[in-house]
Order: structure tokens, then C-alpha cells, then sequence
């Protein structure tokens, strides 16, 4: 049985005042999320990744296609039972502690009173808020908000947890803890769904990823997969190259950025470092390193946003990169 | 039900917790004072006076509390996207609504509560003693009370659809309307014109009517309240408050959180 899968999900948002157009936020989107794993839906601002997780909690109505979770329909209130959500930005009650807001959150879920605090205490003190309790919720920080959403978002021991920009507001100590909590949740057999725009987390963390851009899936992969996908450029450094020799490698490299007497050479196609080696090996100049760079998820989401890569700062380059000639 | 006793009882603490709630209440409970030194200036009418400004202190505060709360209950949720986490959770849209409701007809009655204590306190102070017939205050009570079931279901409802001040608006002109229900229809009967006179029908039963459930005069009188009223202020509250509390799940059933 699949976590969750969706069939052509769609979704029209209507504005204007007057004479209310659709804008598409979601456009068919087919996902298919197996049990156990932490599955990570990437994209940038306005992609459809807040769209899609409102639907999947029945915040938002699919304009049509269908969705289900944990083999149930999305409407099932009983499935609610089994999983677990962090808002983005999360806003909590103000006037309660965090004690009473997870008690109010445990009440909903029909937990016993024993069961209940047993379980707060477990979750507060995890999260690292096990001194801060009876603290009203307004004052604690954005952080430690997002921190008690993790929390009642884990009340109910889901077997599916999904976080909406679950890094959002936490800083580097917190991010890493959030991080070590993900992981831990999956070696708990437990489905992690997060939506990010921090690929540097996607890539610690994800088994699976989906892109998104303008409610498009634009590719969806194992991690492993999509990382070993080739190399996206190699990195060759020199030492004391020579005004000379650098003029020539100019027409088979993308930056050339010296630091020192080195000099960093990014040759972007492979069938071009043999020549640039050779051109080394004639001018008789020492070759520091040759070192091939995987493709990072970085690489392909850039690739898969139909943008490229941007290049090094120009004001570091040896000579200005001649943009008639590069890439040639 | 569990869920919905659970909702309710978070929105009687989050009410509780509204400092707006605690001056209204303290205002209230200085409008009794008040009454008394009005009472003493008003010779032969002492009780009168004390029973009619008390009643009508209970009521008015009630109705100030039931609008200013009930115009964010819904709202402020989806404002501040509380309502996320919670409608996430396994709980349907009309157990959050009817725990709503619920919650803050608590609220009213703990306050109703203690502004009828303080009213009580008022009139044992003014006569130095209290007999069985004081009780016919707690008929003119019940009867405030049934109306603000009423006025929240109202705000509720407006709390689905619209903001706060629109909804506090609109609750207030459907209240006055509501009072004046029965002079519209008998305009309509007036003016021998068969159109309006159906279409102020029609209002009449399409509005709530409030002017029933106003018994403050003949209470502060003395007189009796016919026991039928008692009956049909009840049914007709608990049908009313039906409808609107449904007409506020339907909104809601259909509600986007964007």
C-alpha cells in the first residue's frame, strides 16, 4: 500500500474581483509516495508545494484528479488519525502554554489523559522544550513555534508525517536537530512528506524527490539516482599556468578563477579535459588536480527549472571570460 | 462528541483569557451599583428601577460579549491559520464549528452567571432580604440567555463569511431588525398593500425575533410570564440556533484555506 498517491491532481485558484479567471496553481500532478520513506517536494516560491500538501489534508478541494492517503480517500476523517502535519509558518494559540496546546492537540486525537502526557513529556523534552512548557506560546520565538508544530504534528505516533517547510525559522542548531529528528522518525518506519526550498536539506535527507515549478512536476527520482546522473563539470587546477597557456584553455573552459599562484579551470564538457590536459602537458605547466564534479541536486533542480548554473564572480577571473567564445 | 467537548472547552479558555471580557464584566457589575443609587433617588419605585437597569445591564453586556467574541471565532482561526493544525487532525468541520458554538454559550452562561449573582447581591442590598418571587428574575435571565444563543449563532455564522467588523455589523442590524420584527409586519398590515404586507411577512419569519424573548418590563413589574412563552422562546431558540449553527457548518463545509 502506497503512503500517498495522486492522479492528475489539479487545482484552479480564482482571482480577480469583478471577473474572477483561474489561475492554475497545480497541474496533473502524479505522485507516488512508498511507505518508509522520506519523500521531499521541492520548488521554488509559488511552485504548488503548499497547494499540494492543503489538498492532501483537505485544507483546499482538488479541482479534479483524485488523491488518496495510506490507501484511504483524502475525506476518510478516521485516516486523519494516522497522520501528522506542520503547517508552514505555523501560528498556535497564544494564550496557551505549550503543555496546553499539546494537550489540546492530544484531546483531539482522543488520546487518553495518561497516554496523553506521557507522550508530551516524551516530545518536549526531544524537541528541546522540556523547560519552556508552562511558557505562554507568544512568547516563545519563531523557532521554538515551529518546534512545538513539529511536536503536535508527532502526538499521535503517525505512521505519516507531513512537514511544510519544516527547516523555516530554525537556526543552524535547530535545523541539524529537525534533521537528526527526520531521521530518526524513518528509522522509525514512519513516511517523512516535506516540501523544501533548501536543497542542501533535500539532499541529506530525501530517498525520493519531486520538482515543481508553476504547478508542473518537472521530475521526480531516487536521490541516488538522480546525483549519479553524470558529471557536470570538471574541476582542473594548475600552478603558474602562463598568460599564454591560459589564453587557450579559455576556448574549452566555462570559469578560469585564480587564487595564489593556482589557477581553478572548470571545463564543462568531458570530451573537451583531454584536450585542456594535453594543452597543459605541451606548455610544460604543473597540474595540481583533475577532479571530476558530480551533478548535485542543485545541479539537476537548476536543470530541471530550465536555468543554468550561474558563474563564479568575474572580478576573481585572470582575464575577463570572453562570452563570444565560451562554451565553444 | 469528544472532540467537540474538547474544542469547546479550548474556546470557554480562550474567552476567559480575553482581558475585553473582564471590563465588560466589571462595567456590568457597576451598572448594578448604580441602579441601587437610581432605586434610592426614585421613591416607591425602588425595585422597579433596580430590576429594570439590572436586567437590562445583563442583557446589553451579554450582548457586547456574544458579538465581540463571537465575530472572531471562526475568523480569528483562519486569520492566523490556527485552523490548519486542527482541521488536519481528525476532526470534522461541523464538530469544530458546534465546539465553537458551544464554547462560547459556556462563556455567556459562567458570565450570565455571575452578573446575575451580582445582580442578586444588588437586590438583597436594596431590601435587606430576598423572597421566592425574586426568582421570576431567573425566567427574564433564561430568556436573555436564549437570545444570546441566538445573537452568537448569529456572529458565528457572519464569522464564516466575512471580517470582524463586518460581522459585527451585520450581527448588531440583524439584532435591532430583530427586535422591531413584529412592528415591521404590523406596518405591512398597515399599508392594505397585499405585496408588502406578504414581503414583511415573509421578513417576519425570515429574521430572527427577538422582541419575545424581551420580558424585563413585566419581571420589573411584577407581572407573570405565561408559561407558553417559556416553551415557545425555547423551541424557537433551539430551531433558530439550529439553522444557523447548520448555515455556518454548510459555509464552512465549503471553505478553502489558502
Amino acid at each position: 500500500m502506497l503512503a500517498v498517491e495522486t492522479s492528475d491532481l489539479t487545482k484552479d485558484y480564482y482571482v480577480g474581483f469583478f471577473r474572477k479567471r483561474p489561475r492554475r496553481a497545480l497541474d496533473g500532478l502524479n505522485l507516488r509516495v512508498e511507505r518508509g520513506e522520506v519523500f521531499g517536494l521541492l520548488g521554488p516560491n509559488g511552485a504548488g508545494k503548499t497547494t499540494t500538501l492543503k489538498i492532501l489534508l483537505r485544507l483546499v478541494f482538488p479541482t479534479s484528479g483524485t488523491a488518496r492517503i495510506l490507501g484511504r480517500e483524502l475525506d476518510d476523517v478516521a485516516m486523519h488519525a494516522r497522520v501528522g502535519y506542520l503547517p508552514e509558518n505555523p501560528y498556535f494559540y497564544d494564550h496557551l502554554t505549550a503543555q496546553e496546546f499539546m494537550n489540546y492537540a492530544g484531546e483531539l486525537f482522543g488520546l487518553r489523559s495518561a497516554e496523553r502526557q506521557r507522550r508530551i513529556n516524551r516530545l518536549l523534552e526531544r524537541l528541546g522544550l522540556g523547560a519552556s512548557r508552562d511558557l505562554p506560546l507568544r512568547k516563545f520565538s519563531k523557532g521554538m513555534v515551529q518546534r512545538v508544530g513539529i511536536a503536535q504534528a508527532l502526538i499521535n505516533d503517525p505512521e505519516l508525517v507531513f512537514l511544510d517547510e519544516p527547516m523555516s525559522g530554525l537556526d543552524p542548531l535547530g535545523r541539524r536537530e529537525v534533521r537528526d529528528l527526520i531521521l530518526e522518525l524513518k528509522e522509525e518506519g514512519k513516511t517523512i512528506f516535506f516540501s523544501t526550498h533548501i536543497l542542501s536539506d533535500a539532499e541529506v535527507l530525501c530517498d525520493r524527490v519531486a520538482i515543481l515549478n508553476r504547478g508542473r512536476l518537472q521530475g521526480c527520482g531516487e536521490l541516488g539516482e538522480i546525483l549519479s546522473l553524470g558529471v557536470a563539470v570538471t574541476e582542473v587546477v594548475l600552478e603558474n599556468p602562463g598568460e599564454e597557456l591560459l589564453k587557450e584553455l579559455r576556448l574549452y573552459t566555462r570559469s578560469v578563477v585564480q587564487t595564489g599562484e593556482r589557477v581553478r579551470l572548470e571545463v564543462p564538457a568531458e570530451s573537451d579535459v583531454a584536450r585542456v590536459l594535453a594543452l597543459v602537458v605541451r606548455h610544460t605547466a604543473k597540474i595540481v588536480s583533475v577532479n571530476p564534479v558530480k551533478m548535485s541536486l542543485e545541479d539537476y533542480f537548476m536543470a530541471q527549472m530550465g536555468a543554468t548554473p550561474e558563474a563564479p564572480p568575474s572580478r576573481e577571473a585572470v582575464n575577463a571570460p570572453d562570452p563570444e567564445r565560451r562554451g565553444k | 462528541m469528544r472532540r467537540v467537548v474538547s474544542i469547546a472547552l479550548h474556546t470557554f479558555k480562550e474567552s476567559v483569557r480575553e482581558r475585553v471580557l473582564y471590563n465588560l464584566i466589571v462595567f456590568a457589575l457597576l451598572l448594578m451599583g448604580a441602579a441601587i443609587l437610581f432605586g434610592s433617588i426614585s421613591v416607591g419605585i425602588e425595585q422597579i428601577i433596580l430590576v429594570n437597569l439590572g436586567l437590562s445591564s445583563i442583557s446589553v453586556f451579554g450582548l457586547l460579549m456574544a458579538i465581540f467574541i463571537g465575530i472572531g471565532l471562526v475568523w480569528k482561526e483562519i486569520e492566523r491559520r490556527s485552523i490548519y493544525s486542527i482541521l488536519s487532525k481528525p476532526v470534522r468541520r461541523a464538530e469544530f464549528v458546534v465546539g465553537k458554538y458551544c464554547g462560547l454559550l459556556l462563556t455567556l452562561l459562567v458570565n450570565t452567571a455571575i452578573m446575575t449573582a451580582g445582580f442578586y447581591a444588588a437586590l438583597f442590598y436594596q431590601k435587606r432580604s430576598l423572597s421566592v418571587a425574586d426568582l421570576a428574575v431567573l425566567e427574564a435571565v433564561y430568556f436573555i440567555l436564549l437570545q444570546l444563543a441566538l445573537v452568537v449563532g448569529l456572529a458565528l455564522f457572519f464569522s464564516c463569511i466575512s471580517t470582524p467588523i463586518l460581522s459585527a455589523v451585520f450581527t448588531l442590524c440583524l439584532y435591532i431588525i430583530g427586535n422591531l420584527s413584529a412592528d415591521i409586519r404590523w406596518f405591512g398590515q398597515e399599508t392594505g398593500s397585499a405585496v408588502v404586507e406578504k414581503a414583511t411577512a415573509v421578513l417576519y419569519y425570515l429574521l430572527p425575533n427577538f422582541g419575545d424573548f424581551n420580558v424585563i418590563a413585566q419581571v420589573a413589574h411584577g407581572e407573570k410570564i405565561p408559561a407558553y412563552l417559556l416553551y415557545s422562546n425555547s423551541l424557537y431558540a433551539l430551531l433558530y440556533g439550529t439553522i444557523l449553527v447548520s448555515a455556518a457548518i454548510l459555509v464552512l463545509e465549503e471553505r478553502e484555506f489558502r
